[in-house]
């Protein structure tokens, strides 16, 4: 490149030297960066944050029927959550608000009367193995606080089956929250109740379906409001931050799937609004399967996932040996996500005429 | 009648076109000096036939074109050559250029009819007289235009579109163009229909350009076939394969140009160019600019004549603010930034944009959380996140099997994503790492030049 450009030799060998600055430019520097230079208004960690923000009345909702045991229950779980991902995850990784929801969510999977330690460990097993491990936000293959939650029932299958029944004062803890680390907690003073779905699958009983709706029922902190879960999701999805086409169709396909059995036999099978708003399904379907990091990226792909937790849900409910099934289901159709995604690339633009014009 | 002409998935960045679509255009008067690079197109660079020390007048060649698929270069302004020099272009690189010391006194009156008049030439004559006169795409991608005017071996063009979607944000050159000299752009699509052989056109136009769409409808000639049509206001519109899905409703198939569609596109400030370079008789020596954005203090469409440099059309338009913080060739979706003051606006730019330090991208970048929103945006229907996902990796291979060839860098995907992963640039960098890769394994052939999709 050292030969003089242009007409035959004809030009001399210049190099530029910059021209008179002006009255601009005397010192001045321009970004160089590539294209586009225009940025969206999306950002990730504003979508942590507001899904953060729609959990609160969820919490506000479980606070309500639980007391505050479910503020300690879900405080410690966040405490082991956002402590984990401080000491261990990436510089600044907490303030992307990431940590927060698996924290909830965590809290949200278990009962009221969870002793605080038990959840805090979670919480930090959530982050730690369910997150960390595959390299921090957004490598998870598995949803952590559903992790989480699995870790805990494989630990401590009494505690978090321990159902508190609701106490004469509001104030009331609903179980030994303060116990310490692997002491045998103390008899829960409440008479522990049974859940809905724990009823109908070992009792052969009904709850009524506006209690489950509004959420007046036994249960894990977040099993209880469909309305107000609803009403977040809603939100989230209006906003983008959550795609519909996963409750829809795990909401869909529980629905029908439940609709089906309940017609062959209707004394042994729930009727299918019960299955909709009873346990965790709600909960599930609107915050832990729309995880973005662990669902599907195509929209064909939600759909196929969202069918394969409905299927999963009422088979684990109602042939599985535990009455809930929502966490595995889930679980089980993250690890599939990966091969969902493969086999439902988009068709990209112009392919399809191309195999028309070629016999 | 279908109601809505558009096409799936893209994007709405915020389009920031009242700085100046109400501004008319003006003429920018002469620099002291206009540096003009022999590649200003598409194609291989063009070759000087001038030595310092000449003296040219206005639309006197100064470098010839070399081979069909180029173009020459003129002069834009009456003076002395002071240099061929390398000298900062504004793809980032040093390449060969003209310098001109403008006269300050000449009248810049050009030689009487440098390009022969219109009537009565057949196409061949068309398309020779077109690539004398240097015109290129003006949309950006400055595909030499005569090129386009051939009409294909094995396929009839039966539609001319013509590009007037505008859909890159800031710029408004192709609006007021066609707001202010609706004959002119059909006078162009009469020469095109002529060369082509085309028995139809259609002006595909974004509907946020009312007066454009009323000012061009009013001005059809009786005795063309020619439609405009209002298109949906989204981002890509202007591409080529976005344009021809939105008018024809048909899909390019991948891998193949659209004339295999019966299609030719042009860009609707390219065609005022032609009819003017025709009209006037003088090549292609000044352009219209959109010198605009909220980091400068008086945003104008620009007459400029051809080489002018960077550094003089922003003092013209009364300086920088002092928030500006990127200065861009062309549009923010797909315009190159620039670093230096001294770059000279060639044929292909279309907008001089200056963003200030709030527009501007951060730098920080998160991981990819699958939200899918890029999917959603990518008018190709690729699955962006995959590919930059396989970018990081170096697949490059397997972003190839996956239609990497296809994306246009349109920067839909890296717009909304809310990691703020630069994808665009991880894709234009995959695409070069298979450029080279193709070149190690086929030995020492050029490749041939990419496609010219300009979303103008």
């Amino acid at each position: 490149m050292s030969a003089a450009p242009g007409a035959a030799g004809a030009a001399r060998a210049a190099t530029y030297t910059p021209g008179p600055r002006g009255t601009i430019g005397a010192v001045r520097r321009f970004l160089v960066s590539a294209s586009p230079h225009l940025k969206g208004p999306a950002s990730t960690p504003r979508i942590m944050w507001n899904v953060v923000g729609s959990l609160l009345p969820i919490v506000g909702a479980a606070t309500y029927f639980f007391g505050p045991s479910a503020l300690l229950v879900i405080a410690a779980g966040c405490l082991g959550a956002a402590l984990t991902e401080r000491l261990f995850g990436k510089s600044g990784s907490l303030w992307d608000g990431s940590a927060l929801i698996t924290g909830i969510l965590l809290g949200l999977t278990l009962p009221a009367g969870m002793p605080m330690w038990m959840a805090f460990l979670g919480g930090a097993f959530a982050i730690g193995f369910g997150k960390l491990l595959f390299g921090g936000l957004g490598y998870n293959i598995f949803n952590p606080a559903l992790l989480g939650r699995a870790f805990l029932q494989a630990a401590f299958p009494v505690a978090i089956t321990t159902w508190p029944a609701q106490p004469a004062s509001w104030w009331a803890l609903r179980g030994d929250n303060f116990a310490l680390p692997l002491m045998q907690a103390r008899a829960a003073d409440a008479i522990t109740a049974a859940t809905p779905l724990g009823l109908m699958k070992f009792g052969g009983t009904g709850t009524g379906l506006l209690d489950l709706f509004v959420g007046a029922t036994g249960g894990s902190l977040g099993e209880t409001s469909a309305a107000v879960i609803l009403l977040c999701g809603a939100y989230l999805a209006l906003r983008g931050y959550l795609n519909w086409r996963i409750p829809a169709s795990i909401l869909a396909t529980v629905a029908l799937f439940a609709a089906a059995l309940h017609a062959v036999d209707a004394a042994r099978y729930a009727s299918a609004p019960f299955m909709l708003l009873s346990g965790g399904l709600m909960l599930g379907a609107v915050f832990m399967a729309t995880d973005m990091v662990t669902a599907p990226v195509t929209n064909r792909g939600r759909w196929l996932f969202g069918a394969g937790v409905g299927v999963l849900v009422v088979i684990i409910r109602v042939w599985g040996g535990l009455p809930e099934g929502v966490m595995y289901a889930i679980l089980l159709m993250n690890a599939l996500v990966p091969s969902i995604n493969r086999v439902t690339q988009p068709r990209v633009f112009g392919t399809r005429a191309a195999k028309e014009a070629t016999p | 009648m279908r109601l809505s002409f558009g096409f799936a998935h893209g994007v709405h960045p915020p389009d920031a076109k009242e700085l100046t679509n109400r501004l008319p255009i003006r003429r920018m008067p002469f620099p002291d000096e206009v540096v003009l690079p022999l590649r200003q197109h598409a194609g291989k660079a063009a070759k000087a036939v001038v030595r310092p020390g000449d003296r040219v007048e206005r639309g006197d060649t100064l470098a010839t074109a070399d081979g069909f698929i180029s173009s020459p270069v003129h002069a834009s302004a009456a003076g002395r050559v002071v240099g061929i020099d390398w000298w900062p272009h504004p793809d980032g690189s040093m390449q060969p250029a003209v310098r001109v010391a403008v006269d300050r006194y000449a009248p810049q009156v050009p030689r009487p009819r440098l390009v022969p008049d219109w009537h009565g030439l057949t196409p061949q004559q068309v398309v020779r007289a077109v690539q004398d006169a240097g015109v290129v795409g003006l949309g950006g991608a400055a595909f030499p235009t005569h090129v386009k005017l051939v009409p294909p071996k094995d396929a009839r063009i039966e539609t001319i579109i013509i590009n007037g979607a505008e859909c890159e944000p800031y710029l408004t050159s192709d609006h007021r163009v066609m707001v202010e000299y609706p004959e002119r752009v059909h006078f162009g699509v009469r020469i095109m229909m002529h060369a082509l052989g085309a028995p139809r056109a259609v002006i595909g136009v974004e509907k946020n350009k009312p007066d454009a769409i009323a000012a061009l409808r009013a001005a059809v000639p009786p005795d063309l076939d020619v439609t405009v049509l209002p298109l949906t206001v989204k981002y890509p519109q202007g591409a080529e394969k976005m344009l021809i899905k939105a008018v024809t409703g048909l899909e390019v198939p991948s891998g193949t140009l659209p004339a295999s569609a019966g299609v030719v596109v042009q860009n609707a400030g390219s065609a005022a160019c032609l009819a003017e370079v025709f009209e006037t008789g003088l090549p292609l020596v000044e352009r219209i600019v959109t010198i605009t954005g909220h980091g400068l203090k008086r945003p104008a469409n620009l007459i400029v004549p051809v080489g002018t440099k960077l550094r003089d059309a922003i003092e013209f338009c009364g300086g920088l603010t002092d928030d500006a913080e990127e200065i861009l060739f062309g549009g923010p979706m797909m315009g190159l930034p620039q670093a230096n003051l001294d770059v000279p606006i060639t044929k292909g730019t279309s907008g001089v944009v200056v963003l200030t330090k709030a527009e501007c991208r951060a730098a920080v970048s998160y991981p990819c959380i699958h939200c899918g929103y890029c999917l959603d945006a990518c008018p190709m229907f690729l699955n962006p996140s995959m590919l930059g996902d396989l970018a990081g990796k170096g697949r490059y291979d397997e972003m190839a099997e996956m239609h990497l060839a296809d994306c246009m860098l349109c920067g839909s995907c890296a717009y909304v994503c809310p990691s703020n992963i630069p994808l665009s640039q991880l894709f234009q960098l995959s695409k070069a790492a298979l450029r080279r890769g193709a070149l190690i394994n086929q030995g020492p052939t050029v490749p041939a030049p990419a496609t010219p999709a300009g979303a103008a």
